[in-house]
Formats: structure tokens, sequence, C-alpha cells
């Protein structure tokens, strides 16, 4: 029995998550100190580079609406009492689905390739994701472990197909030949362009309305819905969702497939919106930054666009950082996000503890 | 000659819950100290801060008329003080000489600590009758006799002052009354026995002293031979309550729910059930008596349709129900609604708000929303109305379930499958950590739906819920019943023996 950590609904949600976001470019400052560079200055490049320029902006918003999409990934697993990591081996089976529909379709009209595409891209990352569910709800296998194999396996079957069946034979390169034009979701500089409205071009496009429909789905799903509530019950007690006649298993490969349709959204932004063709490791990564993006925004849906926008901020900054400043690699940036992720995640309740403190003692010297 | 203890305003706050405001206790050496009180009323805070697990905001302890400070349970037992928790802290792989040894090895190597264990527990057997096969494993021991090793580490750790955290409750009766003769003999010898309980029946069976805690500060302390369980009831609650709920003769209907030959087998392949067949009549309030772990758990699991029964069958109204059906959803629409044994595993998700919590089970009934989204105003409005009914406090719906007392929970479980209108109702536990005031109030619903005409299967592990609430009671032990009596003509050692197994058949 340890003392209740009851805090106002706003220090939960905002206080905490920003005091360990504070303490975090603290510790990174001391780093970037540590190899001889001036904190500040870092400081003022990575924000000038992600928010102080139309472009520079374009890209954190870009990178954003990727982690958006592997947050929710994670976040929609996590309310089922599921770790799913294998949010990078969904989405590149989500890119293979958006290649074969895009390129076997090519006959279609945009308005139909497009849904299409972006249906394609769910259904492979449902797919992919429900095999491991199946496994973890009838055989009792750790999802954990069956993601990051899945992982694995989605990388070497992607080269496979890649370098043997979907290359064009002409190209050198592992990759499809490029999607077709009407396919592309539209650059959001074209689409303001078209009212008038100009703004720097960037990779930034149509697809970041989605994340945030996205957003507001899983909202309504997790929160508001029938189904929503029994992945909740069987996440926080399994035992009750048997009681209550809800089935853990059938709920597990729902969340699952689920999780992995969301985790798709990466392959929809990435390719059908920026890159208009299927090529080796566009996830980048991303697929596990979703996790922390999920950890930090508390697997709440508006947490989670804080934390993408957070991260979009570290990845274009970083990048900008990283150019106008050669001491600070690109490893070095890796380093500050990871700093990152061990506060707002592993180091949570150091903090939470500490607020929770403050407040319980402010009450009693008013009582 | 100074008390064996003496607490001397204690005060101890977990955030802003003042779990104990002054409380003075004093304990005299080589007596029976009976501790009673609601739960949340303070009972464990204090017996926690005596043995060191939290240190008090303010106030002193003395023992033995010595001023000492305790801040850990290392320095409890330094000064001779030794507790038996209600989960026992054992080892069950371990022998009883292990279990014995364990954080007292005396060395690097085990056999000299080994020696004296033995030594020293053939002592302890000689003069306190405190006999066990010492080479056992702990986890073959009966209940019993685990709380008996649990009693022997502390007297090995030489305690003189032991504190027994609800101890007969996992115990048969017939163990419960060699627990009692265990403890007058412990008292002969000169120890002192601290006592916390709930059961005002065992307060006045072997204690000299009681005092009674509410709310955190300590209300009364009494000689027992002096007092009576309806005053020290009124002392717990703070205002008068039955002890017993009036109910008229009734002559129930038609049988309701019929099992036959129903068994369970359980993941690990154990027979948990074995053979059970009984009916239950409109009208009737069957209650199945046990020590708990003799199957009534998986009973009523089992009828739940939460475990599939690897024989027999169960009919409702006359209907005999399929294994294709026999699930908890279909179970619940075919009129059979269960109030769980285990509140917080099953009968609510402690991390939901209670409004939440009140349609568990029913989350897909077409008139809590529209299409596949949930009306939270109107789930919430609906446990409002239900809160204001069962008089729970607060009547907070958005509140988190885990924040209500034992009580309310229970309150709110009960509203939700009462209001359901059941033809069956199946009853777990349904006074278990339950305050004395709510108890009254759920007896008295369970009663009056009796008296409508549902068919009530009542499990408890309180003997004197079973006697009160039933018109006929079933004993399981080992998973069969052991003999069925109807309420008025039986009485607690005739029940005591049948739970301990002794069938009509053998006797």
């Amino acid at each position: 029995m340890s003392a209740p950590l009851d805090l106002p609904k706003w220090a939960d949600t905002v206080l905490v998550p920003a005091i360990s976001v504070v303490a975090a470019f603290l510790v990174a400052g001391l780093v970037v100190l540590a190899i001889g560079e001036n904190p500040l200055t870092a400081t003022r490049y990575l924000l000038q580079g992600s928010l102080g320029t139309g472009e520079g902006l374009g890209f954190t918003l870009f990178y954003m609406t990727d982690f958006i999409f592997v947050g929710l990934a994670v976040a929609v697993a996590y309310h089922a009492g599921l770790f799913n990591i294998g949010g990078e081996g969904q989405a590149t089976l989500a890119g293979l689905g958006i290649a074969l529909v895009l390129n076997n379709l090519t006959f279609l009209p945009g308005f139909l390739l497009i849904p299409l595409g972006i249906l394609g891209a769910a259904a492979f990352g449902a797919a992919w994701a429900a095999v491991p569910g199946y496994l973890q709800a009838k055989r009792g296998s750790h999802i954990v472990i069956t993601t990051i194999m899945f992982n694995w396996l989605a990388s070497v079957l992607i080269v496979y197909l890649l370098v043997n069946v979907l290359r064009e034979p002409q190209s050198m390169n592992p990759e499809t030949r490029a999607f077709p034009d009407q396919s592309h979701i539209p650059f959001m500089h074209d689409v303001l362009a078209a009212f008038g409205v100009e703004i720097p071009a960037s990779q930034l496009n149509l697809t970041l309305v989605l994340a945030l429909a996205a957003s507001y789905f899983v909202w309504l799903l997790i929160y508001r819905s029938r189904l929503g509530y029994a992945i909740r019950v069987v996440g926080s007690n399994p035992t009750a969702a048997v009681y209550a006649g809800i089935s853990p298993a059938r709920i597990i490969v729902i969340a699952m497939v689920l999780s992995g349709a969301l985790a798709g959204g990466l392959a929809v932004n990435e390719l059908m919106g920026y890159q208009h063709r299927l090529l080796l490791e566009f996830t980048s990564g991303y697929g596990f930054v979703g996790i922390a993006v999920a950890l930090m925004g508390r697997a709440h849906p508006v947490g989670i666009i804080l934390a993408s926008l957070l991260f979009g901020i570290l990845y274009q900054g970083g990048a900008e950082l990283a150019f106008e400043q050669p001491a600070i690699t690109r490893d070095m940036v890796v380093v500050i996000g990871g700093i990152i992720i061990l506060f707002a995640g592993a180091l949570d309740g150091l903090f939470r503890r500490f607020v929770a403190h403050l407040f319980t003692r402010q009450k009693l010297a008013r009582a | 000659m100074s008390p064996a203890i003496q607490l001397i305003a204690i005060n101890k706050s977990f955030g802003a819950v003042h779990a104990n405001r002054h409380v003075n206790l004093s304990v005299e050496r080589g007596t029976i100290h009976g501790i009673v009180g609601e739960n949340g009323a303070g009972k464990s805070t204090l017996m926690s801060i005596l043995y060191g697990f939290y240190e008090a905001d303010s106030g002193e302890i003395q023992v033995n008329g010595q001023p000492i400070a305790i801040r850990s349970p290392n320095d409890a037992i330094q000064a001779g003080i030794g507790m038996v928790h209600q989960h026992f802290m054992l080892v069950e792989p371990l022998s009883v000489v292990e279990n014995v040894m364990l954080g007292a090895e005396g060395g690097a190597m085990l056999r000299v600590g080994e020696a004296m264990v033995r030594a020293e527990l053939a002592r302890l057997a000689k003069d306190y009758g405190l006999e066990i096969d010492v080479d056992a494993t702990v986890g073959d021991l009966s209940v019993g006799l685990q709380q008996r090793v649990e009693i022997l580490k502390a007297l090995y750790r030489g305690a003189d002052i032991l504190i027994l955290d609800e101890p007969t409750a996992v115990l048969t009766p017939p163990e419960a009354d060699a627990l009692f003769g265990l403890l007058r003999s412990l008292k002969e010898q000169g120890k002192t026995v601290i006592l916390i309980t709930h059961k005002l029946r065992e307060i006045m069976a072997i204690t000299d002293r009681v005092s009674v805690m509410r709310r955190g500060e300590m209300v009364a302390t009494l000689e027992t031979a002096n007092t009576s369980p309806p005053e020290l009831a009124e002392l717990m609650v703070g205002r008068r309550v039955l002890l017993r709920v009036e109910k008229a003769e009734k002559i129930p209907g038609a049988p309701l729910l019929e099992v036959d030959n129903l068994s369970v087998i359980d993941a690990r392949g154990v027979l948990r059930v074995a053979n059970a067949s009984f009916t239950v009549r409109a009208g009737e309030i069957v209650g199945i008596a046990g020590v708990a772990g003799n199957g009534q758990s998986e009973l009523l699991e089992a009828i739940a349709g939460m475990r599939h029964p690897a024989l027999g069958s169960i009919r409702l109204e006359g209907q005999t129900i399929h294994s294709s059906e026999h699930n908890p959803h279909r179970m619940r629409q075919l009129g059979l609604l269960h109030v769980p044994e285990d509140r917080l595993r099953m009968g609510l998700v402690p991390a939901f708000p209670a409004f939440e919590s009140a349609i568990l089970g029913f989350s897909d009934e077409p008139h809590l929303g529209r299409g596949p989204i949930l009306d939270h105003d109107r789930l919430i409005a609906d446990l409002a109305k239900k809160m204001e009914q069962y008089d729970v406090r607060p009547p907070a719906p958005r509140l988190k379930s885990s924040k209500f007392s034992g009580g309310n929970q229970q309150k709110i479980v009960l509203a939700r499958e009462i209001e359901r209108n059941p033809r069956v109702l199946l009853v777990g536990q349904p006074t278990r950590g339950v305050d004395i005031g709510a108890i009254e109030f759920i007896h008295r619903r369970l009663i009056s739906l009796r008296d409508a005409g549902v068919a009530i299967l009542l499990v408890s592990v309180e003997l004197d819920e079973i006697m009160n609430l039933s018109d006929r009671i079933l004993t399981m032990c080992g998973g069969r019943i052991t003999g069925e009596r109807r309420a008025s003509e039986t009485n607690e050692q005739d029940l005591g023996l049948l739970m301990a197994g002794v069938t009509d058949e053998a006797a």
C-alpha cells in the first residue's frame, strides 16, 4: 500500500509529461555540453530548423503524420493489454499492399485508386498483425516475441520481393516502378496553392488529415464504442472479461488487426504521399518510435498527437542541427531522442510521484 | 507491571486519508486482546505500524514500558513482536524446517541453523502442543497447518507478543477451535496475543479485552465479559445494526435451476467439482457452505458459463442448456445473473469509472447507446439513479471504481445484476470485505428478491451468513457435496462436520 497517486487530470496529462520533456532536454543539454558544443545554440538550431521556417514546419508535420499512425497502432493494442512492437513489419507489408494495388489497377481514376491504395495498406498491415494476434490468443505465444520475429520476416520478405519479383527488369535499384500519377496523394503546398495560399514546398501531404481523422476515430472507438469498451475490459482485467462474456481471444485478434491497419498509415504517408514507389527500408525505424509516442501520449489520441509533434520537431530539427553543427552528428540526435524516451516513458513514474507529493502537501496545508 | 504494548497518540495519514487519528492502545501482558472494526477503520494500519511496515507520522510505541522506535519488521522482531498475516508468507515448495529458518539461517552454511531449528521446534511442540511434521513440504499441508507454521516462525524468532490478522478467515470451524485452543495455551505460558477480526463471535469466545476502532479512531476498549455483540456492532458502525435479518417462512415454487451431475476439471487437470447435483426453486435461497477452495468457486463459474463442465448439465426453468450456448453472455440473456465472488477481479474493472463498471456484462444491450456507440450521459444517469436506490457513497458515477469502499463496490455490482430482474441469481461472497452497515442492506435485498420469487444460489465462507439467509444449506468439501440440511434443522457443529468431509453415510 503506497500513498495514493491522485492528480488532477491536467497535471496528469500535461504537467507531468511537460516536466519529463524539460528534464530530458536539460540532460540532453549536458550531453551536448560534454562534446564541447553550446546547448543553447543547439536548441536554437533545433527549433529554428523544425518550426522557424515554412519548409521546416512542413517536414516536421510530415514526420508527425508518420508518428501519429504508429503511435495510434501501439495505443490500440496497448488498450487490449498487448505490446505490439511490430509496427515496422506491419508498415512494411502495408507498403507491399499499396504497391500491388496501385501498380495493378493503373487504369482506375485517382478518386478510386487512392482509397483502394489506403485500403490495401490497411488490409496488408492488419493481416501481418493478425497472425501474431492469433498466435497470442489461441496458443499463448507472447506477442512481443512474435511481433519482433514478424519484423524480421517482413524485412527479408520485402528484400526478396523487390530484388527478385517486383523490381523493374531494366532497373538496378531494388524498388518498384513509380506508382501511376493519379494515385499520388496531393502535396499540401499544391492543395493550398489551388486555394490561392502559397506555402513553401515540402513532403507534407494530405495524409496528415487522414492521420488526424484516424486519431478521432481511435478516440471514438476506444472511449465511446462498445467494441472499445470490450477492448479496455480485456486489457485491464481479463478475468472480468470472461465473467462479462467477452472473449479475450476474439478481442486480442480484433485489436491486433486494428493496430496493424493503423500502422499501415505510415506506408500511406511515405509511399503514396511522398516516394511514389515501393522501396527498401522506407519505414526508417519509425515503427519503434511509435512505442515511445504511445507511451508518452499515455495511449490517448490527443497525447499521441502532441507527442508526435514533439518527435516530428526532434527529427526535423535534429537533421538541421546535424547539418549546422557537424560535431553533433545524426547519432547524437538519436541519443537525444533516446533520452526523451527514457524520461517520458521509463522515468515517468519518478516525476508523477514527485508532483503527487506536492499536490497532497498543498491539499493538507489548505485543509 | 507495565503493559506489553502501549501505543500513545499514534497518527498516520496516507495522502488526504487520515488512517489513524490519535490512537491509544494498551495491551496487558499475558492476555488475548481483540481489535475489531469495519474495513478501513484503521486496524491493519495500526498493526502495520506496530510491526514496522509503516512508520507513524507521530506518536509513541512502548514495549514492556520501554519507548522504542520500530522502523522495520526486523525492529519489531527484535522487540519480541511476531505477526501472522492473513495471507501466509510461506514458500510452498520448501519444508517446514526450511520455512522456519528462512531469514534466520544463522550463517552461510545451513547445517548448524537447521539443527537449532529442529531442537527449537521440538521444544515448542512440547510446550504448546504445536505438533507438526517438520520435514513435510509446506504446500502439501492443510491451511490450518500452514497457519501453524506461520505461528512457529514467529515463536522461533522469540516473539512474546503475537499479532494475528483475521486468522480464521481460511479455517474450518474445527480448525478455528484448534487455533483458539493454541492461543489459550500461549496465553497460559505468558505470551500476549493481539487478535484482529471482524467476527464478533470469536471476540466473545476467546478474548479478555476488546478494542473497537471506527474511522481511524479508537472508540472504546472494553472487558469482553462486560460487553455483547450488539454493543460492539453499534460501536463499530456508530449506529444500531441488526445482526440477523428477519425472514418469513416461504414455500418455494417451481425448480428454476437444476444442476445435474456436474463435474469441473481445472486447467491443471485437477478435479474441482465432482458430480454435483441439486435444485434451486423459485423463492428459495440455497446456501453452499464450505471452507474456501473446496470447489464452490468453480461450481459457480461453471453454472454461470465461465468454465466448461467436464461432465453433467444444468437446466434453467426446465430447459436443458446445451454446451454450445452455455456461456456467460447467453446465460444472462436467459435470466441467470451472477454476483461474482471476487469483486475486484471479476465484478468490476477497478480502473474504470463506476458507470462503466456498472454495465460490465451488458455492454451490448441496445438501449445503452446508439448502434456501436455507448451513450455515456445515459449510463451516468442510470447509475446515479441506482446509487440513490442502493445508498452508494459517494453517489458519484464518474468516480473510479477502485475508489469506492468494498461495501459500496458490492452495492454497485448488486444494483447492476438485481435491477435486470434475474430469474436465477448466483451470489458469491456477497459481504466479503463489506462493512456491517452494508451487510445488513445487502442481506435485506437478497431476502426481498427471494420473496419476489427469484431462485438464489448463495456461496459464502461465512457460516453465519449462510445460516442466516438460506432456506436450505448444502455443504461442500473437496469438490463434493457432502450434505444437505434445512437451515432451521441444523447448527454450526453439524455443518462444521459436513464441511470437514464427514458425510452422513460415514457418520
